[in-house]
């Protein structure tokens, strides 16, 4: 059962995903799948994106950060100031954001990565909120009232790119070296550092990295849902995110996109019942943590080899 | 043994992850097709409000006047000989829930969509509605750019509201101050995490100024403050003859206590977001005298039909309306309004009745519809006086 | 020099009320290294339990105090037994998570019940009386918040320092396992300073009812992340450093709003957070004592 070449491998991935593709495109432009279910495709691709970057900074790195929305408001923002105040195409929009959350990742986790556990958690909230509050203030974005008529640019094309983007960059980034030094990192701070690992340096390698990926995911939540104003984008958006990666498993991708779309299609589910949906998040939270504290995943990837594996074993 | 077991779990519980997500889109799927079954008979209405998150308390009070005005003409006997059928749904006080909900609402077949109740979430909900042809009623989204699209100037076609917007309200009260109060020197201090508070304050300034007075102090505060105290006492340090305090009751109720309690005594204003029975309980009667705010009606107005509407809402709820709720059920007559013209629940012919209805008369008062899909009506400015709402005086657009 | 007067009696109510929060949150961190996020909801819970006293029962503000203290104290022993203790030996991350959703949870819980809309407090249950020394507006309820403040602060630390749980607490914060072994009961000693500090927060929850008049089911969130930032500021664990630090944050604001820009007030709270954070981790009262490998 196992598969030997790995080209082959590669192959039947990207066969998989370009099935999946042009599956999907083929139910819209046949309108199989009405407005209502692009939406909640729309949503599960962007939560997909948030989950697996901030699992990058939470779950890989060990380095809990609560203010995930506020480099999702940066992006959005960033593109939208491209591509509807200055006229520039979605492409322009999307590296802007990008380049801005890394930027606003870096001027603010160099400074804070320092800071351990508890106590970043606590700053990058903080962080979130003053970026929220400044954006408020910027009469330039409409202050409060955020900004309206977006132009929708965000088709499927691009949410699929975008996501698998995400997930190469994220997968490709933990199986290198750089990445073996960011688990390292989490495992054991002090030990890595004795091992002659710049621990700085990759926390805040893969916090920018977190960051531009969120900033990503802001620029096609703002083309995709016609408004964005400062409010959207509180720390209980940063919450969100954060049930997203503890549920799925501190530490893996495939966790991370399963919780996503779980997540969003109880969202969906729930939506004539708000309060229990909150409670829900809440008692994910709690019970996950007591029983089962890695998350549901763990650090386990669901892949090839574990199908495989099962299928193999059953037969 | 044990670590294959696990896997074993493992696997079932993310295959029990997919099953939920395929059930949960099948459930929702299979929900549709029934409702369509039975629409033969039933008009569907989209009610979309805010029933969680920051402004629930809009949303809830909006959809049980709306609720209120669906249960009266079901009672007597619907329109075009067919029964309203409320489909509510709960956006979360967020825009893009707003938007998801207005595609599922779509799915129902709805005729209109009632709220959400923020211009924010209204905007949402927006793209939708106007790419199915489904006309929105907004209660109290009182931002200009609601029904205009601001890029192009015009006119959203399928985009209604029934509440004045915020220009109007800001004129009014600065109006108010420089003619009736005789206010000279006013200080703004506006709720500015909100467009609607900044809103308020933009137009009460410009034309404050042009009455010739002049604007001493701009402040500001934000969303779930408590305490004014600061800020007050740099205002008194100003010596205004007016404020202006263009915000929601939560905040400015325990702002106009604090503000007497610094020994403020000036007349303040405010805007619709005053409405509340809450302000009395929190701020007391002492402190509510000698302060104004412009509203769409007064629930202790004793015009019959206002008074007949607020005693049907408190037999059915136990509580007095606000203007949310004025405004939801406003909502819905228009629309039934809207329906009678048409001769037809068809959304498209819908819209166009409702772009010409001309001197409809609401609990909010006698509106009629312009180009811009706003309603043309008169506002009131209300006075507090030892705790009881009392009706100053009514001003004509 | 009137209006700075003012401002400093203005500054000086607010913190009294962010000392009282912090007071709470400083203890249990003290002993168990837990941010205890969910610290102002149980303040929020306080807060109805007092107005639910008040107005369904129709007690009288002492009353109601100690009924809302009461139930609290017993809320916080649950959600230690329940929520915290499995994951004692857990990582910090873990906990925390844990405290975000007991927050949560009880956020939405009060919702579930009572429903998203403020609540009044009846103005009966305190009569508001206004002292206008030269010029200077003084109520007692100023007076009330920042003399409970202080009292309890007072007691606080003569529990911490002079009574045999004291002791065990302190012994607790230090080296669970060496109090273990000197017969400490941990587990007693822990559910005993939740048991305070939630005390604390619903006499807190009260006051603040009494104070701006409202209860909402979400309103422990913003003072309880200010008073969280006064405890980071006073050094946390360090009582006194609590109660320091939220009057310094108190002062802090009014002069912002007073002198400065109102609207950057939240992002000069968060701000002084992290300069803190970067610059004295361990706030104005704490000692460096170093990592242990």
């Amino acid at each position: 059962m196992q598969i030997k070449s790995k080209f082959i491998r590669f192959c039947i991935d990207v066969l998989v995903l370009t099935a999946l593709f042009i599956l999907v495109q083929y139910f819209i432009t046949t309108g199989l799948l009405d407005q209502y279910y692009q939406i909640n495709l729309a949503s599960m691709c962007i939560n997909i994106i948030l989950a697996v970057s901030l699992n990058l900074i939470n779950g890989f790195t060990g380095q809990l950060s609560l203010g995930h929305a506020g480099f999702m408001a940066v992006g959005a923002y960033a593109s939208v100031v491209m591509t509807q105040m200055l006229g520039q195409p979605f492409i322009v929009g999307l590296i802007v954001a990008c380049l801005a959350a890394a930027l606003g990742g870096f001027i603010i986790g160099v400074p804070t990565l320092r800071l351990r556990g508890d106590y970043l958690a606590i700053a990058t909230l903080a962080l979130g909120e003053i970026i929220r509050v400044t954006l408020q203030n910027i009469d330039y974005v409409n202050g409060p009232a955020g900004i309206l008529g977006i132009t929708k640019m965000t088709t499927w094309p691009w949410l699929f790119g975008a996501t698998v983007f995400t997930v190469l960059v994220v997968v490709n980034l933990i199986n290198s070296s750089y990445g073996r030094a960011i688990i390292s990192v989490r495992e054991d701070e002090v030990a890595s550092e004795l091992m002659g690992i710049n621990t700085t340096k990759y926390k805040v390698m893969a916090f920018v990295i977190g960051a531009m990926l969120a900033g990503l995911a802001g620029a096609m939540y703002a083309h995709f849902f016609y408004i964005i104003k400062p409010d959207t984008f509180n720390f209980m958006k940063s919450f969100d995110i954060l049930v997203m990666v503890v549920l799925g498993g501190l530490g893996s991708t495939t966790g991370a996109i399963i919780a996503a779309l779980f997540i969003t299609a109880l969202t969906a589910v729930l939506q004539s019942f708000p309060a229990i949906r909150m409670i829900l998040y809440a008692l994910i939270l709690i019970i996950v943590m007591i029983y089962r504290p890695q998350g549901l995943m763990g650090n386990k990837e669901l892949s090839r080899q574990i199908f495989g594996r099962i299928w193999g074993g059953r037969k | 043994m044990k670590k294959n077991s696990r896997k074993k779990i493992a696997v079932l519980i993310i295959m029990a992850f997919m099953l939920a997500i395929v059930a949960g889109c099948g459930g929702e799927a299979k929900d549709t097709g029934d409702k369509a079954g039975d629409k033969a008979e039933m008009i569907n209405v989209g009610i979309n409000v805010e029933l969680s998150g920051g402004v629930a308390s809009y949303g809830t009070n909006a959809k049980d006047g709306a609720l209120l005005a669906i249960e009266q003409i079901n009672a007597s006997g619907g329109v075009l000989g067919m029964q309203l059928n409320p489909v509510v749904k709960d956006c979360k006080s967020t825009a893009d829930e707003a938007m998801s909900i207005s595609a599922a609402l779509v799915g129902e077949n709805i005729v209109a969509q009632i709220g959400p109740l923020t211009s924010g979430d209204v905007a949402g909900s927006t793209p939708i509605m106007m790419d199915n042809k489904i006309p929105l009623i907004a209660p109290a989204a009182t931002a200009s750019n609601v029904t205009v699209d601001d890029k192009t100037g015009k006119t959203n076609e399928y985009i209604f509201r029934v509440c004045f917007i915020d220009p109007f309200q800001g004129t009014l009260m600065a109006q108010f101050a420089a003619d009736n109060l005789k206010a000279k020197n006013a200080v703004i201090y506006a709720d500015t995490s909100t467009d609607y508070g900044k809103g308020l304050a933009e137009y009460f300034k410009k034309t404050f100024g042009e009455k010739g007075g002049t604007i001493v102090g701009e402040e500001g505060y934000v969303k779930d403050d408590r305490d004014f105290r600061a800020t007050l006492t740099k205002i008194k340090g100003m010596n205004p003859d007016f404020i202006y305090v263009p915000g929601y009751y939560q905040e400015v109720a325990p702002l106009i206590k604090q503000a007497r309690e610094l020994g403020i005594t000036v007349p303040i204003g405010g805007g619709d977001g005053w409405d509340s029975p809450d302000m009395v309980s929190v701020a007391g009667n002492e402190a509510l005298n000698n302060t104004y705010f412009t509203n769409h009606y007064s629930s202790q107005d004793t015009d019959p039909n206002i008074v007949k509407f607020v005693e049907a809402y408190k037999a059915k709820y136990n509580k007095e309306p606000d203007a949310f709720a004025a405004l939801g059920y406003d909502a819905i007559q228009l629309m039934v309004q809207g329906l009678k013209d048409a001769q037809a629940a068809d959304p498209v012919k819908l819209a166009a009745a409702l772009a010409k209805i001309k001197d409809f008369e609401g609990i909010t008062g006698k509106m009629s519809i312009d180009e811009k899909h706003n309603p043309v009506k008169a506002g009131v400015i209300i006075e507090f006086k030892d705790g009881a709402q009392v009706m100053n005086t009514r001003i004509q657009p | 020099m009137l209006e700075f007067i003012q401002q400093l009696v203005n500054g000086l109510s607010l913190g009294a009320i962010y000392a009282l929060i912090a007071l709470g949150y400083t203890m249990v961190y003290g002993i168990i290294k837990l941010i205890n996020f969910a610290h102002g909801d149980i303040m929020m819970v306080g807060g109805f339990v007092g107005f639910f006293s008040l107005t369904v029962f129709k007690t009288n503000i002492v009353v109601a105090m100690i009924a809302a203290m009461l139930t609290c104290a017993i809320l916080g022993i649950l959600i230690e037994k329940v929520a915290y203790r499995p994951l004692r030996n857990s990582t910090r991350i873990a906990a925390l998570i844990t405290a975000i959703g007991v927050s949560f949870f009880l956020e939405y819980v009060t919702i579930f019940l009572l429903g998203p809309s403020q609540r009044v407090f009846p103005d009966t249950a305190f009569p508001i009386k206004a002292y206008n020394i030269a010029g200077l507006s003084i109520l007692n309820k100023d007076v009330f918040v920042v003399v409970s403040a202080v009292v309890l602060m007072l007691i606080l630390q003569y529990i911490i320092k002079w009574t045999k749980t004291g002791k065990a607490m302190r012994a607790v914060s230090l080296d669970q396992e060496a109090a273990v072994l000197m017969g400490i009961s941990v587990d007693k000693t822990i559910s005993i300073t939740f048991a305070i500090g939630s005390a604390l927060a619903a006499a807190a929850g009260v006051m603040y009812g009494v104070y701006y008049s409202t209860v909402n089911p979400l309103m422990g969130i913003i003072p309880g992340l200010k008073a969280f930032v006064a405890a980071v500021l006073g050094g946390i664990g360090i009582i006194p450093g609590a109660m320091v630090g939220g009057f310094v944050m108190g002062l802090l604001e009014t002069m912002v709003s007073g002198y400065g820009n109102s609207l950057y007030r939240d992002a000069v709270a968060f701000g002084v957070l992290i300069l803190i954070l970067l610059i004295k981790p361990t706030g104005l009262f704490g000692r460096d004592t170093g990592e242990k490998v």
